[in-house]
Formats: structure tokens, sequence, C-alpha cells
């Protein structure tokens, strides 16, 4: 791990290229970001292009009764505008959880699925689409249409607390512990999920798998009202974090030294991340890939810099997923793909041949 | 040093060229004239009969059967992937993908004036979408089972105006499972019969009850030997020859392998009563199992193979 003794206190140091780099970075990931959502409310397989905002808006405000107007409307106001906000919080979540997660961990294979967080929402969504009929009525007619999304948040949110306060001794988290009963939870929620694959039947198994291949074809203006407070804890909590997390990378023993509160700034890691990718997984089902490749792209461009790693994260996070979104509603329309494969077909191979090419010159 | 410079180099390259990757991208996506982005094929694959017909997208098995046999077929614009009956259905119609996790988007681009929707079409949020939208959305009743297949018929034909046909195919349908039941009510000694839906690792894997299988089985008038198990479940050939059947029903299947044979070669099959008197009875899945508006043809002939001795 190299860091810039800039990033642990600023102004000791003259800006070095890297950090200028880092700014350039920023700046061309926010106009990637405009590009990607632009395009994401220009695509679909309605053919209805953006030159029709004008009349979709005047037909959302009342002031246009025609019916290709309204069309229009409903195509770019109620269909594609949630979607397109969605995928980029899905993104930038599961994105900053995942460089969150690597400094915590201090290993660039750590993914937000280590604190459970997917496990427990997996564990909880599989029972409700299985089990919700039968068993969990009340559940289904509490929360109604989003009984799937509040129960995945819930079980995600139960399965790290549960994980850390397992991992917690004497106020102190032993990030080890953490991560080995994360790998055990895994297993223990992908037996249970085996279980429940076992007793389901095709309708069930067939849509534990679809969700299990995330999309945003549920996007809807609520689910967007639903993550809001999500994005906004996350945007005021990121910044007091960035030097607990560059402290991380130089080792547990001297970020305590530097006079960080490591306990504090831990859970606060973990709660975040939680809180990040339950929403994430709540509103999109599971896609995996963003977490890992994201900050990785971004470090490999501009070192590990947290003040630089979670916004170009956050940002690239988003255009990233955007990308996936609009060639997953377009590439078998009238009928779209889950977006975890697009994921996984574009991104796994672009990723492969970044590691190859700069596998000298990196540090991870 | 140079090595330094040369990296540097290396990153802005590639972020310019992803910029001007995505810039093309946009421009074309914003200039594009409607409909260059959209779907591959044409809205409009049938012929209309008349000019001003509803253009319809059938979500589900069933609604795309009873649409063709209510010669609907002209006025299907796109259909599910669930619409394997008839055959013709997915090669001519455009595809909409699998009615439980549609796009709200898709099956607007089909142009659509009318969507039948099987009872089970999702997700939910696009169902909402898709019912505000300016068209009518005609969901048929749920629930598989024999008495609302001519209910589903009836539906359908009213809002196409097809009544007579409707009603003409509604009372063969009920007509048939009336048919189904007497030759029931005559049944002395009911079968045992197990449905295997295939051989897995040389496991077979037998339906429960809560299936469509089930269903027909009942229908038929013999009893379901497999009736402990709930949904489609992997059997031992030990718990095979537990179940004891007199008959094993399963689907046809062509290619190298059949159903037959497979079944054939397990040991626990050869010891049970259906197989001792080689008793196997294959028929077409979507034709047995698919709830459409030939299910009591299914279960009438099901019956039949199951009880040569009633004759016709």
């Amino acid at each position: 791990m190299a860091i810039d003794a800039e990033a642990l206190e600023p102004g000791l140091v003259e800006r070095s290229p890297r950090e200028i780099f880092g700014g350039r970075l920023l700046a061309g990931s926010v106009v990637l970001l405009a590009v990607a959502a632009v395009i994401s409310m220009a695509a679909g397989s309605t053919g209805i292009s953006l030159t029709s905002l004008p009349s979709a808006i005047s037909a959302m405000l009342g002031y246009s009764s025609d019916a290709a107007d309204a069309r229009a409307a409903l195509v770019l106001i109620d269909i594609r505008l949630p979607r397109t906000l969605l995928a980029m919080f899905v993104g930038s979540a599961l994105a900053v959880a995942g460089a969150m997660m690597q400094g915590l961990f201090r290993n660039p294979l750590a993914d937000p699925g280590l604190i459970g967080v997917s496990s427990g929402a997996t564990l909880a969504a599989v029972t409700f689409i299985v089990l919700g009929n039968t068993y969990l009525g009340g559940w289904q007619k509490l929360m109604g249409i989003y009984s799937l999304p509040a129960a995945a948040f819930l079980g995600g949110l139960a399965a790290t607390l549960a994980l850390s306060t397992v991992a917690s001794r004497h106020g102190a988290t032993a990030i080890a512990t953490l991560l080995l009963a994360g790998i055990a939870l895994g297993a223990l929620a992908g037996a249970v999920t085996g279980v429940l694959a076992y007793v389901s039947n095709d309708r069930e198994l067939r849509d534990l798998t679809l969700w299990s291949m995330g999309s945003f074809a549920g996007a809807s203006w609520s689910k967007v009202l639903a993550i809001t407070p999500f994005a906004a804890i996350l945007l005021a909590a990121l910044p007091g974090l960035v030097r607990a997390l560059n402290g991380l990378l130089l080792g547990e023993a001297e970020a305590f030294h530097l006079g960080i509160n490591l306990e504090a700034a831990k859970r606060r890691i973990v709660l975040l991340t939680a809180l990040a990718v339950g929403g994430a997984v709540a509103v999109a089902g599971i896609i995996g890939f963003v977490g890992i490749v994201v900050p990785h792209f971004v470090r490999m461009l501009a070192g590990p810099d947290h003040r630089i790693l979670l916004p170009a994260a956050a940002l690239l996070g988003a255009v990233l997923v955007l990308f996936a979104d609009v060639i997953a509603r377009l590439i078998v329309a009238p009928a779209e793909l889950p977006i975890g494969i697009i994921m996984a077909i574009i991104g796994a191979p672009v990723f492969l041949h970044l590691v190859l090419k700069r596998s000298s010159g990196v540090v991870l | 040093m140079r090595l330094k410079s040369r990296v540097a180099g290396l990153r802005v390259s590639l972020v310019v060229s992803v910029l001007a990757m995505a810039t093309a991208l946009a421009t074309f996506a914003i200039i594009a004239p409607p409909g260059a982005l959209a779907q591959k094929s044409p809205p409009a694959t049938g012929k209309p009969t008349q000019p001003t017909a509803d253009r319809i997208v059938s979500l589900g098995g069933d609604a795309t059967e009873i649409l063709y046999a209510l010669g609907l077929s002209d006025r299907i614009v796109a259909v599910d992937t669930t619409s394997v009956e008839p055959p013709r259905a997915l090669k001519e119609k455009p595809n909409v993908g699998y009615m439980r996790q549609l796009s709200a988007e898709g099956v607007l681009s089909t142009g659509a004036t009318v969507i039948v929707a099987n009872a089970q079409a999702g997700p939910p949020e696009v169902v909402n979408a898709l019912k505000s939208a300016n068209l009518k959305y005609l969901a048929l009743p749920g629930s598989e089972s024999s008495e609302n297949v001519a209910e589903k018929v009836r539906v359908i034909g009213k809002a196409f105006g097809k009544e007579t046909e409707a009603q003409k195919l509604a009372s063969e349908i009920e007509a048939g499972f009336k048919q189904v039941a007497e030759k029931r009510a005559s049944i002395k000694k009911p079968v045992r019969a197990i449905f295997i839906l295939g051989i897995n690792n040389g496991r077979a894997t037998v339906a429960g009850t809560m299936t469509s299988a089930d269903t027909m089985i009942q229908l038929a008038g013999a009893v379901n030997a497999a009736s402990e198990l709930k949904g489609y479940k992997p059997l031992t050939d030990e718990a095979l020859l537990g179940l004891a059947p007199d008959v094993v029903i399963t689907m046809t299947r062509s290619g190298a392998t059949n159903n037959r044979q497979l079944i054939g070669s397990l040991p626990g099959f050869k010891q049970t009563p259906a197989g001792k008197e080689d008793r196997l009875v294959e028929m077409d899945g979507n034709y047995l199992l698919g709830f459409g508006p030939r299910t009591h043809k299914a279960a009438l002939e099901l019956m039949t193979k199951l009880y040569p001795e009633l004759g016709k």
C-alpha cells in the first residue's frame, strides 16, 4: 500500500502529480456521469427520444391532453427517469461500499458481501419469495408491493448487525473475526437459500433466480423516494470517513497513533456499507462486480487516496451501472436482460485486461 | 521519470477514449430518429384485418393459446416467453420476455392497445405503469384449475367481440370436463399413478401436490402416489419403489435419450407394479400441463390411457 503523506495531513506536502490527476479524474467522471444519465433518459425500446421532453412535461402538468404526449410523459417521467435515478444510486452505493470494505479489510478482494449484507438480504428475499404467499401473508398485507424490497433491506441490516456484534469483544471490533464470521454466515445463508429453493415451486424458483441477477425493470418513483434518505446519509457521512480510511491504509496501529478513533470509524464504515448495499439490493436485487471493479479501476488511475477514491468510485459506479442498464433494456427489446449478466459479460474481460496491462506498475 | 510520464499519458488516453465513446453514443441516442433504437422486429407483424383493430400483447401461455384458438392471432403484436402453444406463436411474434419480469417500456414499444395478462404477470410496479398507460389491461382469472379454463375463454371472447366463438369453445370445454367427470365416476378401482418430470443423476423428479401434474392425475381419476410430496421433488430409487405406482406418466421428449429409456433404466422402477407390467404413459408436456383450452381433451386422453378398459 503506497500512500502520500499529503493524504494524511493536508497541507504538509505540495500537490503531487497523482493528486492533480485525481482532480482531473473527478472532473472527467462528472462529465461522463452527465453523458450516461442523458443516454439513459434518451434510450429505450419505445424510441421516444429526449426531443419529446417538452411535450411530456406539458402533458404531466396538464397543459396537453394529447395521447402521444401522455405516452411520452409516461415513458420519460414515470419509467426512464426513476430508472435512471435508481441506477445511479445503486451504482454509487455499491462502488463506494466496495471501496470502504477494501479500505477496512485492507484487502483488494474485499467486497460488500463480506460483512453479511448480501447474504442476509438474499436470505430474506428468498424466504419472502418462497414463503410469502403461505406463511408471511401478514407481512405482505402490511407492505404491499414493497414487501420484497423491505424484507431484503431488513435482512441485510440484521445480518450485518449480528455479525458486528459477534466480532466485537470488550468494545473492540476484531476485523479478522468479522471477516471469518461473515464467511460462515454466507455459507449458512447459502444453505438455507438452498433448502428454500428445494421446497419452492417452479414459479418461485424462477423468481428467485431472476432476483439474484438484478434488474431495474421495477423502478418507480416510490422506490426513488424510499432510497433518497439512504443517499442523503451516505453523502453526509462519507467525507468524515476519508481520514480514517486513509489512516487504515497504513495499518491499524499506525492509524491509532495518528489519533484516529478506530472503533467509531469501523462501526460507522460497517453501518454505512450495510445501508448502502441494503438499499441497493432492496431496489434492484443482486448486482455483483461493481463493488470490486470500480474501486480498483480508480486506484489504478489515481492511487489509493480516499479523498479521490470515494467520490470517483461513486461517480464511476453510477456511470457503469447506467451503461449496463441501457444495454440491458435495448439488447433483447422488447424484453430485457437481467443487468447482472450484462455487468459480468462486459465488466469481467475489461477488468482482466486492465489488471494484466497494468500489473507491473500498480499498487493495490 | 520517463516511465511515470508514460503511465500518466496512458491514463489520459484511456479517459479520453472512454469519453469519446460515450459522447458518440450520447449523440446517437439523442439525435437518432424515433424508432432507430427501437425493437429489432417491426411493431406490426400480423396483417391487421381492419385498420383500427386492437393491438394485443398476450402475457401468459393460457392467454396466447386462447387468443389463437379464438382466431385472434392476427391482432397479437407480441407474446411472452411462456407462450409455447401453439409453437408458431413465439416464432411469428416479438417476445416481450418472461411474464413475471416484464419491462414496461418494452411492452409499450410494441404499440399495444390491449394487454391480455395471466394473473401472475409482473413485477407489480411494471403492471401498475402499464395500467396507467392509455391502454386496456385485461387480467385473466387466476389459479390453475379446470373450472376457470372456460371462464378465461369467455372473458377474452367478450373483450374482443368474439362472443359466439368463445361461447362455442367454452361450452365445448365444459362439456369435455363433464364427460371426464362422468367417466371418472364409473371408475371402480382408481390406479396409483406418479408423474415423472425427468431423470437427473439417476434420480427421478416426481410431481407432488400443488403441481399441475397432480391436478391432471386427479382429473383423470387416478390417485397421485406421490401425494406426500409438495411440488416437484427428486426421489431416490428406493423411495420410488416405496411409492409402488401402478402407472408412470411422463412427457414425450425428443432427442437421443427419451424419458421412456431413462425411466426404464432405473433399477427401482423395474420393481414397481408399473415397471413389472411396463405401464408407462407418455404425453406432450404443454398439452398435459399447460391448462390451456385443450385441457379437457388432455384429461380425457390421459384417463383413456390409464383405464383402457373404460373404452370410448
